[in-house]
C-alpha cells in the first residue's frame, strides 16, 4: 500500500479541512454539500429495503423437463413466505403463463397471492398470445399504466420503471419499446436528480446477450442514453432463464432464473428452447431474487437464489 | 368432391405428378414448412399460384406464423398444431413468428 492519499481519503480531508464542504456518495454520484445544508438534512431520503424478482413462471408449460410449471412455481411462493425478513414487494419480469390462457392468468395470480405481498408486472411475449394481441394482460395488470402497459412508481427514493419490449415485434428483430414508450420514459426521467437511484425492469434482455436467439432489444440504446447520465441503474429481467450479469458504466444488468425451467447458455444448443436435465437437478436451474437497496452504496445488492 | 378427398391422402409428390397430368393448373401440390429448433425448416418456399402452405410447429415452445405484410395471420400454435392457407396471388410474402421475431421465412409465389 502506499503511503499517497488515495481520493477517499483527500474527499475524507476536504470534509474537515475547512473547505465548508462534505462529499457524499448518494446514487452512485459523488455531492459536496455545504456543512450547514448537511446538518439540516438530518434523515436521508432514502431508507434500506428488500424486494424481490421472480420471472418466466409460464403457468400452463407442462413438457419436459418440468411437467408442472404451477408446482414450481408454488415452491418459489413457499420460499418467500419462508423468509425471515419480509421484502417491501414482488417484481414479476413476464411470461406469468405458457399461452395467455385466462386460466393460466389465473392460477398465477392465485399462487403469487398466497405470498401476501404487492406484486408489479411487466409481460412476457407469452403473456401477449390472446385473441387481442395482450388485451388480456393489459386488462388484468394495465390499471394505471401508460400505452402498452409501461408504469413507473417510487419507493423509498428509488424510482422503479416497468418497460414492455415485447409488443410491436419486427420480422427479423429483437425486443423493442417503440417510439411512443422512449418518448414517454425521457419524459419520465427528465428533471430527475443523477442521484436518484433507477431500477428498470422489463423481460427481454436490454444489453444483446444473443443476436442469433433474439436474445435483445433492438432500440434499447436509446433508452440507456437516457438513463446515462444516472449514477446507480439497475436493470433487470427475464426471459432467458439463467443469472447473468452485466456492468457497463453506471449500469448494472441481471437476468434472472425461471421458476419453470431453464434455458442454454447462449449459443450452446441449436436453439433456445427448454434446456432438458434430468427431474433431480430441475430445481437447481430454478430460482428467486432477492435484491437489497442500501442507501450510499451506489449499486443494489442481488441475490439469486435456487428453489433446490 | 369424391375424387379430390381421396387424394388429399396421396403423399405429395404423387399428387403433384396427378396434378400435373389430370388436373392441370386447378390444384397445386400443397406444401409443409416446418417449425423445428425455432427455425422454419424452409427460409424460402417457391410455390404455384393457388398453392396451400401448411405450417406446422414441432417444437415444445409455441410459435406464430405472420405475414409482415399482414395478409396472413396464425393464432399461436402451440406444439404440433398447424396453420394453413392458400396462396392465391403472385409475389413475395415475408413472414415471421411475432413471439420470436428473428425467425423469419419466405414464400415466393409464382
Amino acid at each position: 500500500m502506499s503511503d499517497a492519499p488515495n481520493r477517499r481519503r483527500v474527499l475524507e480531508c476536504m470534509g474537515w479541512a475547512g473547505t465548508g464542504l462534505v462529499w457524499t456518495m448518494a446514487g452512485g454520484v459523488a455531492n459536496s454539500v455545504t456543512l450547514d445544508a448537511a446538518q439540516a438534512a438530518t434523515k436521508p431520503k432514502t431508507k434500506p429495503f428488500t424486494f424481490l424478482q421472480v420471472s418466466d413462471s409460464h403457468i400452463g408449460f407442462t413438457k419436459d423437463p418440468n411437467p408442472d410449471a404451477r408446482a414450481t412455481f408454488r415452491e418459489a411462493v413457499a420460499k418467500i413466505q419462508a423468509m425471515p425478513v419480509k421484502p417491501d414487494f414482488i417484481i414479476h419480469t413476464g411470461d406469468i403463463t405458457q399461452l395467455s390462457k385466462d386460466q393460466e392468468f389465473d392460477d398465477a395470480d392465485q399462487i403469487l397471492k398466497d405470498a401476501g405481498l404487492t406484486v408489479f408486472h411487466v409481460p412476457g411475449e407469452h403473456d401477449m398470445l390472446d385473441e387481442g394481441n395482450g388485451k388480456a394482460y393489459l386488462d388484468r395488470y394495465g390499471k394505471g399504466s401508460m400505452g402498452d402497459g409501461w408504469y413507473a412508481f417510487d419507493h423509498n427514493g428509488v424510482h422503479f420503471i416497468g418497460l414492455i419490449n415485447v409488443k410491436q415485434l419486427k420480422a427479423g428483430g429483437m425486443g423493442h419499446f417503440g417510439d411512443d414508450q422512449l418518448a414517454w420514459l425521457k419524459k419520465d426521467l427528465a428533471g430527475r436528480s443523477a442521484s436518484t437511484p433507477i431500477v428498470v425492469f422489463t423481460h427481454v434482455p436490454m444489453w444483446t446477450v444473443y443476436e442469433q436467439w433474439g436474445w435483445g432489444t433492438d432500440d434499447a440504446a436509446q433508452a440507456l442514453a437516457m438513463l446515462a447520465r444516472f449514477g446507480s441503474v439497475t436493470v433487470l429481467n427475464g426471459h432467458i432463464h439463467q443469472v447473468l450479469t452485466k456492468t457497463e458504466g453506471h449500469v448494472a444488468f441481471h437476468t434472472a432464473r425461471s421458476t419453470a425451467f431453464p434455458q442454454p447458455a447462449p449459443g450452446s444448443a441449436p436453439s433456445p428452447g427448454p434446456m432438458k436435465v434430468p427431474a433431480g437437478a430441475l430445481r437447481d436451474t430454478l430460482g428467486v431474487r432477492t435484491v437489497t437497496y442500501a442507501p450510499g452504496t451506489g449499486t443494489l445488492a442481488v441475490v439469486d437464489a435456487k428453489l433446490a | 368432391m369424391a375424387f379430390l378427398n381421396r387424394i388429399r391422402c396421396v403423399p405429395s409428390a404423387a399428387v403433384a405428378a396427378l396434378a400435373a397430368v389430370t388436373l392441370g393448373a386447378a390444384a397445386p401440390a400443397p406444401s409443409v414448412i416446418k417449425i423445428d429448433n425455432f427455425t422454419f425448416n424452409a427460409a424460402e418456399t417457391a410455390v404455384p399460384v393457388g398453392t396451400t402452405v401448411t405450417w406446422v410447429n414441432n417444437d415444445d415452445i409455441p410459435h406464430t406464423v405472420v405475414a409482415v405484410d399482414k395478409s396472413f395471420k396464425s393464432k399461436v400454435l402451440d406444439t404440433d398444431e398447424k396453420f394453413s392457407f392458400t396462396f392465391t396471388k403472385a409475389g413475395t410474402f415475408d413472414y415471421f413468428c411475432s413471439i420470436h421475431p428473428h425467425m423469419t421465412g419466405k414464400v415466393i409465389v409464382k
